[in-house]
């Protein structure tokens, strides 16, 4: 099903991705084009197959719960674009 | 002069690393500007760590990669020198810390010449998609070196740096290797630590190595590849001497060649090539086996379901606040979010962040993610079913040589069946490799070597065995002399 340059608009905003209006119909056949290629999974017989969960079959490593890092705000910090008083700064959200 | 006789020649004395240094340096200020391989070039800092190099080898305290310079692909954190990914979005963004990886070579007395060109956050098969522009092929200028790692890629076959790191998640290390001319390694998942590497995809993301030869490969794997606690998928396995496994005879190893690399869309030529290559490890004893991977058909879509997932969840982070771009003049938070977002990404990143919020989203997780999880096991199983009857797989790494800048940048399907002898490999997680192995209209082409999981010892072997017979890894590309 091909996608309509509504749904390339929904799939933006969830991805919080800005995409210029003329850009969209572009994006539309693209994903279409995508989707529709990888559709072809769909004949594939899954039915007794567990879906992969680690290439190598292995568990998540777990570590025991130890504060293993020293503050380093201040470095941090240096590759943001807004600061202050070591907090990062955005537009303003509660009136 | 290879990494390993580079090596040697520098603990004997016979060259100074700031005399290898400086030549590296002048070669990529000569050349650079037509290959577009390097996007940041740190002279002076490299020149110190040579001078450094020098007083270490001459106290006698120099390991066997002291003084060696090397190119970092630009996914790789470097403390103090930016990286940028390939992408606008990091182009301001200097890490406060090394990758693990850089941290390990520069501890064996490494001299790091600078940061290598990508396709943008390593999503591309062409290096088209940089942020700074297409790196040009050596061999060809008006064609592509392959990617994402187009730009190591390029370095090393033009001879600009010796060695250069490298990222495959689909192919990204070895496609590039193969369409330049180089020797090109993904170690098995896990074996190298990925922290300080930028993620794209992390069920399939590892690093490796793009290098003249494969002794080179397995001097560079020596150091990097170690159990790593920063790195949650890195794995606690012992650590082989790979350059002391490199005379391991060929005599009697069973070399797989799955049919299905042979199907529709293989270039007469590169066919050609893998036959011939084939024949010359059958003259050196091998045996060689008809084997079959049933599902390969699968890998490519599989694929382009679980790398955009998992691209679309990695990328969340670049947000425009903590670090990396931020559009002008934000009117709320939303617009902040989406506008530093849809200018700081280009449009290949934009597709698949898409396609993963697509496939990820409500009510298409099971038809996509899962399913695709789910295909992902069958084609880890074919593999696992062809490695009880041979060491190795042998077939081609791509399914022509190197294609025209701007020939697929079109249509992103044509761009992602270039990888398809590639991606299995990943998404089994197994170790693969490329080396040269002739050239198709003068340009070159690879032969691709799969390893069961752990045994890049084992495809490492057989590619040295391969170059001691054969000198398609000392040719060189015209007009860089």
């Amino acid at each position: 099903m091909p996608l309509t340059p509504e749904d390339v608009k929904g799939i933006a905003f969830l991805a919080r991705l800005g995409i210029d209006a003329a850009d969209i119909p572009g994006y539309a056949d693209n994903l279409s084009r995508i989707i529709a290629f990888v559709d072809q999974l769909n004949a594939a017989d899954t039915s007794d197959v567990a879906p992969m969960a680690h290439p190598l079959d292995r568990v998540q490593r777990l570590r025991p719960d130890e504060v293993t890092e020293v503050d380093q705000r201040s470095v941090y910090q240096q590759n943001a674009t807004g600061v202050e008083a070591g907090l990062y700064t955005v537009p303003r959200v509660i009136e | 002069m290879t990494l390993a006789q580079m090596a040697a020649a520098l603990v004997r004395g016979d060259i100074t690393s700031t005399e290898l240094t400086t030549d590296y340096l002048d070669r990529i200020q000569r050349f650079n500007p037509k290959l577009n391989a390097f996007v940041t070039v740190i002279a002076d800092e490299a020149l110190a760590a040579a001078a450094n190099a020098d007083k270490k080898i001459k106290a006698g305290e120099g390991g066997r990669l002291t003084g060696v310079p090397l190119a970092h692909k630009d996914i790789f954190c470097t403390a103090g020198v930016r990286t940028t990914c390939g992408s606008r979005m990091l182009d301001n963004f200097v890490s406060p810390y090394d990758a693990t990886i850089v941290e390990r070579l520069n501890a064996a007395g490494m001299v790091l010449l600078g940061k290598t060109n990508m396709d943008e956050f390593a999503m591309g098969s062409s290096n088209e998609t940089s942020y700074y522009g297409p790196v040009r092929n050596p061999w060809d200028l008006e064609r592509v070196p392959g990617g994402s790692s187009g730009g190591s890629a390029a370095a090393v076959a033009a001879r600009l740096a010796p060695a250069a790191t490298g990222t495959d998640t689909g192919g990204s290390i070895r496609q590039p290797a193969a369409l330049s001319g180089i020797t090109g390694l993904k170690p098995t998942y896990g074996r190298v630590s990925r922290y300080g590497m930028i993620a794209f995809a992390s069920s399939l993301d590892q690093a490796g190595t793009l290098t003249a030869t494969a002794e080179d490969a397995a001097l560079l794997l020596n150091q990097m590849a170690a159990f790593d606690p920063k790195d949650s998928t890195s794995v606690d396995e012992a650590v082989p001497d790979y350059v002391a496994g490199l005379d391991k005879p060929v005599k009697g190893m069973k070399i797989g060649v799955p049919r299905e690399f042979f199907d529709e869309g293989l270039d007469a030529g590169v066919e050609k090539a893998v036959r011939e290559a084939l024949e010359v490890y059958r003259d050196m004893g091998a045996e060689i086996v008809d084997v079959s991977l049933p599902n390969l058909g699968l890998s490519v879509p599989t694929y382009y379901v679980v790398a955009p997932a998992e691209c679309s969840s990695n990328l969340s982070r670049f947000d425009g606040v903590r670090f990396g771009y931020r559009c002008d003049d934000p009117k709320d938070l939303t617009d902040l979010y989406t506008r530093s977002r849809g200018e700081g990404f280009g449009a290949e990143v934009k597709r698949r962040i898409m396609t993963g919020a697509y496939v990820l989203s409500a009510g298409y997780y099971d038809a996509y993610y899962l399913k695709a999880q789910k295909t992902r096991q069958l084609i880890a199983a074919d593999f696992k079913r062809a490695f009880e009857q041979v060491d190795v797989l042998m077939g081609p790494t791509t399914p022509t040589p190197a294609f025209g800048i701007g020939e697929k940048s079109d249509d992103p399907i044509t761009m992602y069946l270039n990888d398809i002898y590639t991606i299995g490999a990943n998404l089994a997680g197994l170790p693969a490799l490329s080396a040269p192995m002739g050239f198709v209209n003068d340009l070159p082409v690879g032969l691709h070597i799969i390893g069961n999981y752990f045994d890049e010892a084992g495809i490492l072997a057989a590619a040295h065995q391969y170059q001691l017979q054969t000198d398609w890894h000392t040719r060189s590309p015209k007009g860089f002399a």
